[in-house]
């Protein structure tokens, strides 16, 4: 009996293969979406990581608690030592050291008047050591508009929009007034590089970028560091797993009571992140339940379907003497193997595609010319392991529970009404 | 009661629900067939043949009045009862074959037999036997699509008859085929029921049919009109 219930599955296309198909193809977008979804809410939390919030960041905790007003006098002293303490402590993530300062641009003619002037807010990164990979981060060279990326100590790069308005160019000198980390007046020479443009209003009106070297120079602050921020090396935000992080490093300075103590910050943990971390989470959920929804009633629908244009075969099996409910556990369990067979290629498939826009992106770079850093140039899936279930609801569930309805209509079905329906 | 009475039919009346009215589709019908006849319901379109060969065949159940089918009260069997009747005892022959169209004409005909789990020799040499009976040895590894309507029906009747059923029910058999099937496939069932005695039931307005029933019953609005036995062929 069995072996006869296979043979009919495998021989009759439309029972088989076309809802198996039906039903991966479905599971595949379903696993595919989510991945994409989830790549796509994660790239603007990327986007505020690589610029200032870092995955974590560690600062001593009374600039952590003044955070907003990027209080240098507050920055952790002996940089280099907790770099390394980090990076051997959690060598899963890239550590990186940053200032983020405020300062005043002054541009001087030739003979070394005032000629424009503008407040600034810079970022002092590691652009120049072996192999910082912070140029990449902040997507530096597609971003420049004129000129090229610091190559050497003393040298700058505005935002785009700035010069313009300071009347710099490329080779220009600029004089950067700021405050030292004791609070007396700095002033330091650059060498304009370069213009660039992130495409982000905030970034663009006023903004400098610096070798981390040459910021601790003109701010006087050898070997401090505003912020050390560590980013996965996997490259996603992982919330549980920072956090995670960061209690087990927090706790070694619990009973520290120290305002210079450095603490360990996951990016939800700073200001609005925490709420666009978990906004992004509720719209992925929100997202995938739509669609896992939608997915569902279609595979529900091939489910019903399925079973009504299997009236004439069951007819004749109930004519046989066939009991209604042998007839309707085998339709259940052909659903279940069909169901099970396109979940597990559904899944499989949508996963190889998520992965191949994981890996490669796809570029849509020449969509958003002037690239954005905001707006990303990649497009990214992310797989996340709840891609490797989540399809089997419309898959299995979906497909079975319809075919359960259909059935249904087994043992509503008058036999009495099968000669009729047969004779058609 | 006679050992070798096959159906007993007494005062049956089945009535449809039309609407608020009820439609009266058989009434006062009072028959009793024996073993081994070849018997035909015979009357105009809407006479309640089907009617007639749905109840007997357990598919449905009098109204009021009582059919006995080998022993078993339509009227009290539950749908398991009743399929176990079907499986065991009964065949169907349609008008329109009804064949499963993926499985070959081999499993057509396994299939009552799988139903009834009988082991896998004795199902070989049954479905081969009831193949030979139609005339249809050469076409065992056939689906359905790839035969001539005759053909099908042939393999219908085998399907019928592989499990030796006492009583076979056919509605309008020979409807789709043309005069020659016809006569073939009838001389087949003429032939199994003198060798194997299994009872033969037929709906039916065909003469062709019609000429070769040893026992005529004429319905006609639902009533019998005319109950002929034919003694001698
Ligand atoms: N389920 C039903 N509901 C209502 N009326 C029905 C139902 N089944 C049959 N009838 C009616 O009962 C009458 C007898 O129907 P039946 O199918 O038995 O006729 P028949 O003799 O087989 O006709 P035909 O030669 O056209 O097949 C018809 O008038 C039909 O309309
Ligand atoms: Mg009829």
């Amino acid at each position: 009996m069995i072996k006869f219930l296979i043979k009919g599955l495998i021989r009759d296309k439309s029972r088989s293969r076309l809802p198996i198909i039906v039903v991966t193809i479905g599971v595949a977008l379903t696993v595919l979406m989510h991945a994409y979804i989830t790549g796509f809410m994660g790239d603007t939390v990327e986007m505020n990581a690589k610029f200032t919030n870092g995955h974590v960041k560690v600062m001593t905790s009374a600039y952590a608690e003044n955070m907003s007003q990027l209080p240098n006098d507050l920055a952790l002293l002996e940089a280099g030592k907790h770099l390394e303490e980090l990076r051997r402590r959690y060598p899963d993530f890239e550590w990186t050291a940053r200032i983020q300062f405020g300062g005043l641009v002054d541009v001087p003619d030739s003979i070394g008047e005032t000629r424009s002037q503008g407040p600034a807010i810079g970022i002092g990164v590691d652009l120049l050591s072996a192999n910082t990979g912070e140029p990449e981060r902040l997507n530096l060279k597609k971003s420049l508009v004129k000129g090229n990326l610091p190559v050497r100590p003393g040298e700058i790069l505005l935002s785009d929009a700035f010069a313009t308005k300071l009347q710099v160019v490329p080779g220009d000198r600029i004089t950067l007034i700021g405050s030292t980390m004791n609070g007396s007046m700095a002033m330091h020479n650059f060498v304009v590089s370069g213009t660039v443009s992130f495409g982000i209003e905030l970034l663009d009106r006023g903004t400098l970028v610096a070798d981390v070297e040459d910021v601790r120079l003109a701010l006087d602050m050898p070997d401090a560091a505003g912020e050390l921020l560590g980013y996965s090396a996997g490259g996603f935000y992982d919330d549980d797993h920072t956090l995670a992080m960061a209690d087990d490093f927090n706790a070694s300075y619990k009973d520290s009571d120290d305002a210079y103590a450095p603490v360990m910050k996951g990016l939800s943990q700073q200001g609005n992140m925490g709420m666009y971390v978990q906004m992004s989470k509720v719209w992925s959920a929100y997202i995938s339940l739509v669609f896992v929804f939608a997915m569902s009633l279609v595979l529900w629908n091939a489910g019903l379907l399925g079973g009504l244009r299997r009236y004439g075969e069951i007819g004749i099996r109930l004519a046989m003497g066939e009991e209604k409910g042998h007839v309707y556990r085998t339709m259940i369990y052909e659903s279940v193997f069909i169901g099970l067979a396109g979940s597990l290629t559904g899944t499989a498939l949508g996963l190889f595609f998520a992965w191949l826009i994981q890996t490669y992106g796809i570029d849509i770079s020449g969509m958003m010319k002037g690239a954005s850093v905001m707006m990303p140039t990649t497009i990214r899936a992310r797989i996340t392991p709840m891609d490797f279930y989540l399809g089997f609801i419309p898959g299995l569930i979906s497909t079975v529970t319809g075919t359960m309805l259909s059935g249904i209509g087994i043992y509503k079905r008058q036999t009495a009404m099968l000669f009729k329906e047969l004779e058609a | 009661m006679e050992i070798n009475t096959m159906i007993t039919i007494r005062n049956l009346e089945k009535r449809f629900p039309v609407g608020k009215d009820e439609f009266i589709a058989l009434r006062d019908i009072n028959l009793v067939f024996g073993a081994g006849e070849f018997a035909g319901l015979i009357g105009p379109s809407g006479s309640g043949k089907t009617t007639l060969l749905n109840i007997l065949g357990s598919l449905d159940v009098p109204s009021s009045g009582e059919a006995v089918v080998l022993g078993y009260s339509i009227g009290n069997l539950n749908a398991k009862q009743a399929a176990k009747l079907r499986k065991e005892k009964l065949g169907f022959i349609f008008q329109s074959y009804n064949l499963l169209a993926v499985h070959t004409v081999f499993e057509n005909v396994e299939f009552p037999l799988l139903l009834l789990n009988i082991p896998k020799d004795e199902r070989n040499r049954m479905v081969m036997d009831a193949l030979e009976w139609v005339g249809l040895t050469g076409k065992v590894r056939s689906k359905p699509p790839q035969l001539s309507g005759g053909e099908c029906q042939r393999v219908a009747i085998a399907r019928a008859m592989v499990k030796k059923p006492s009583l076979v029910l056919a509605d309008e058999p020979t409807a789709n085929l043309d005069a020659a099937n016809s006569h073939h496939i009838l001389k087949t069932m003429e032939t199994l029921n003198r060798e194997l005695k299994t009872t033969f039931i037929f709906a039916t307005h065909d003469d062709k049919v019609i000429s070769y029933l040893r026992r005529k019953i004429f319905l006609l609005d639902g009533r019998v009109d005319k109950d002929e036995v034919i003694s001698a062929r």
